[in-house]
């Protein structure tokens, strides 16, 4: 055994290697969780990039408030929902370079819902990567903004009521319509062809910090198996028949 | 040779951040402190030192903007008034929390609520006592005059990097409006990478070069005994604070029986009041604390040996006399007297008070 290890991890053997901007620390994350797959593909560009030393992410409150343990660049931790704020601080004084929000939908359609509007308004040079799981994953699963009509969480047990709660936010388009925007797509990592066309999504926008085009928006639909309740395989079947209707994929704007 | 000029409180502290080498200012327009982000704006700093002025879209994004600009080692400020100051205490206890250098400014109105937009000292509490959630303090320094409203922006610069902390310049109304002869500073050049390497080369986030460890701005410590040491790091801090930097005046104080106790425009009125009472045969002296937060507690307990009673007079309802009485711990008469709401003490009805409440005559 011992023998076939060393034999297939031989140089010549390695088709896949992990980046060196993921930092190699264990991730909180639950199994099934979105994040994970979203983290590799952030670092991955900024490497291949050659940009990890002129980087800087902001990460949110919510279950990603840790990201900085992961992706192995300088980081500043915003309180809930100001990522887009603290975002514009840094590359306000720091044009030259490349700055990110990296956001859950509680932290940036419901209580920042103003910070991620005015920056995507002004054009702020940067890029907002928005993980929407349609629920709050750290507290424990309560609804959020982007929650389907009829989806059992833990604060709509009945499941969300359009007269109680309002309707599923589609912040993405919102955000489309502002002429600050430059490129808004909405993407998801569920299979191998979804995680490419997702980084090249993700590709696209720190190109576009690189040409000062304006604000880049990624969205990414993404699965919560403890917040749903739902085994990894069934949360991403659930996401594909229920999220993606809602939320489809693909480029909302791109200029 | 010294520039020299009439201008308002308000106008002084745009001036002097663009001359500090302040390299960022984010605000939201309230009254009455609106001139500052105005003045900026007029005077386009970006062409100049290339010092950023952005209007936010709220206080609360303001705030978090200087968060974002105070970690990476620059000089960052904002300037609101009490409500405004309100929705940023969010922001004020992240950046504690984060220990980021900055400086804000509160040009304080009468509250509660939406109040009133005339001048008060009514926000002692919020300013001194944290404001925010959790164990922490602004560093607060409190201007009686335009030429330290001028002087407090580049000292408060050079605390809040001192001791990683933020700092508040608690003005009020009529410190920020009034026109007053001012001394101006040399312009001095906003700090370049090297400086800020040296400076903040340990924390900033300057992007992650090979040969260090990432920097990370946070507050969050999820581990409870590690969130304890840090207070006690925090605690520290605030007893180092209490030892070099705080600052204080006194008037008339030498032979002075009653003494005053006041900051900001209530010094300046009780400044009167203290000639009022000299002319009556009343020796009386004015303490002007100028760090509110550390409070100058120790010179104030060494007058309180030879003092027969003292008079806090403030533009509220009685914040300040609780250091006052915390300072002197009951050997002499402290009470309070103040005007509030928006109205502020005339020096007779001051004389009057002191005659009232301390030498009871």
């Amino acid at each position: 055994m011992t023998a076939e290890i060393t034999e297939i991890t031989r140089e010549e053997h390695i088709v896949y290697r992990k980046t060196p901007a993921l930092t190699g620390n264990v991730m909180h994350y639950c199994p099934g969780c979105s994040h994970g797959v979203i983290h590799k593909l952030v670092a991955e560009v900024i490497e291949e990039a050659g940009i990890r030393d002129k980087t800087i992410g902001v990460s949110p409150v919510g279950c990603s408030v840790l990201a900085y343990n992961y992706i192995d660049i300088d980081w500043a931790e915003a309180a809930h929902g100001r990522a887009p704020a603290v975002a514009t601080g840094i590359s306000r004084l720091h044009p030259e370079k490349y700055v990110f929000t990296y956001q859950g939908d509680g932290d940036l359609a419901s209580i920042g819902t103003a910070e991620v509007m005015h920056a995507c308004n002004r054009g702020e040079n940067i890029v907002i990567i928005f993980v929407n799981n349609a629920i709050y994953g750290m507290t424990g699963g309560q609804m959020a903004p982007t929650t389907l009509v009829g989806q059992v969480t833990s604060t709509t047990p009945r499941g969300r009521d359009v007269k109680l709660n309002g309707f599923p936010m589609k912040i993405t388009e919102l955000l489309a319509q502002l002429d600050g925007t430059t490129y808004v797509t909405r993407q998801a990592v569920h299979t191998p062809p979804a995680i490419r066309k997702a980084k090249n999504a993700l590709r696209k926008a720190f190109e576009n910090t690189k040409k000062d085009k304006g604000t880049s928006f990624v969205e990414i639909v993404g699965t919560c198996s403890s917040g749903w309740k739902m085994t990894p395989v069934e949360a991403n079947r659930w996401m594909v028949e229920n999220m993606f209707p809602k939320y489809p994929l693909g480029d909302i704007k791109d200029i | 040779m010294a520039e020299i000029k009439l201008m308002k409180g308000n106008e002084v502290i745009a001036e002097a951040a663009i001359r500090c080498g302040c390299d960022g200012y984010f605000g939201y327009p309230i009254t009455p402190q609106s001139e500052i982000m105005e003045t900026l704006m007029a005077r386009e700093p970006w062409k100049e030192t290339g010092m950023v002025v952005l209007q936010a879209e709220s206080e609360i994004a303001a705030i978090n903007m200087v968060y974002g600009a105070a970690a990476t080692g620059k000089k960052a400020m904002t300037s609101s008034s009490s409500p405004g100051i309100s929705l940023k205490q969010e922001g004020l206890t992240y950046l504690a929390g984060a220990e980021l250098p900055c400086l804000i400014v509160d040009v304080v109105r009468g509250g509660p609520g939406l109040g009133t937009i005339q001048p008060a000292q009514s926000d002692y509490f919020q300013a001194t006592r944290g404001g925010g959630h959790g164990d922490y303090h602004l560093l607060v320094l409190a201007p009686a005059s335009v030429q330290e409203m001028n002087d407090f922006v580049a000292l408060g610069f050079e605390l809040a990097f001192k001791y990683r902390n933020p700092v508040m310049i608690l003005a009020d109304g009529v410190i920020g409006q009034m026109m007053e002869k001012v001394r101006l500073d040399e312009y001095v050049p906003r700090w370049s990478d090297a400086d800020i390497e040296r400076v903040a080369g340990e924390w900033a986030l300057t992007g992650k070069r090979k040969e260090r460890e990432r920097h990370v701005a946070t507050s969050l410590e999820l581990d409870a005994y590690k969130q304890e040491e840090f207070n006690h790091k925090l605690q520290a801090k605030y007893r180092r604070m209490e030892e070099h930097d705080t600052r204080h005046e006194e008037l008339s104080c030498d032979d002075a029986e009653y003494i005053f106790v006041a900051y900001g425009s209530s010094a300046r009125v009780c400044q009167k009041s203290v000639q009022l009472c000299r002319e009556q045969g009343i020796k009386a002296g004015l303490f002007r604390p100028i760090t509110l937060y550390p409070f100058p507690k120790r010179p104030l307990q060494a007058l309180s040996r030879r003092a027969k009673g003292f008079l806090a007079v403030e533009m509220s309802a009685g914040q300040m006399i609780e250091d006052v009485r915390l300072a002197i711990n009951g050997t002499v008469p402290a009470e309070h007297f103040g005007r509030y709401g928006g109205v502020i003490p005339t020096p007779d009805e001051i004389v009057e008070a002191l005659k009232r409440q301390i030498i009871k005559t």
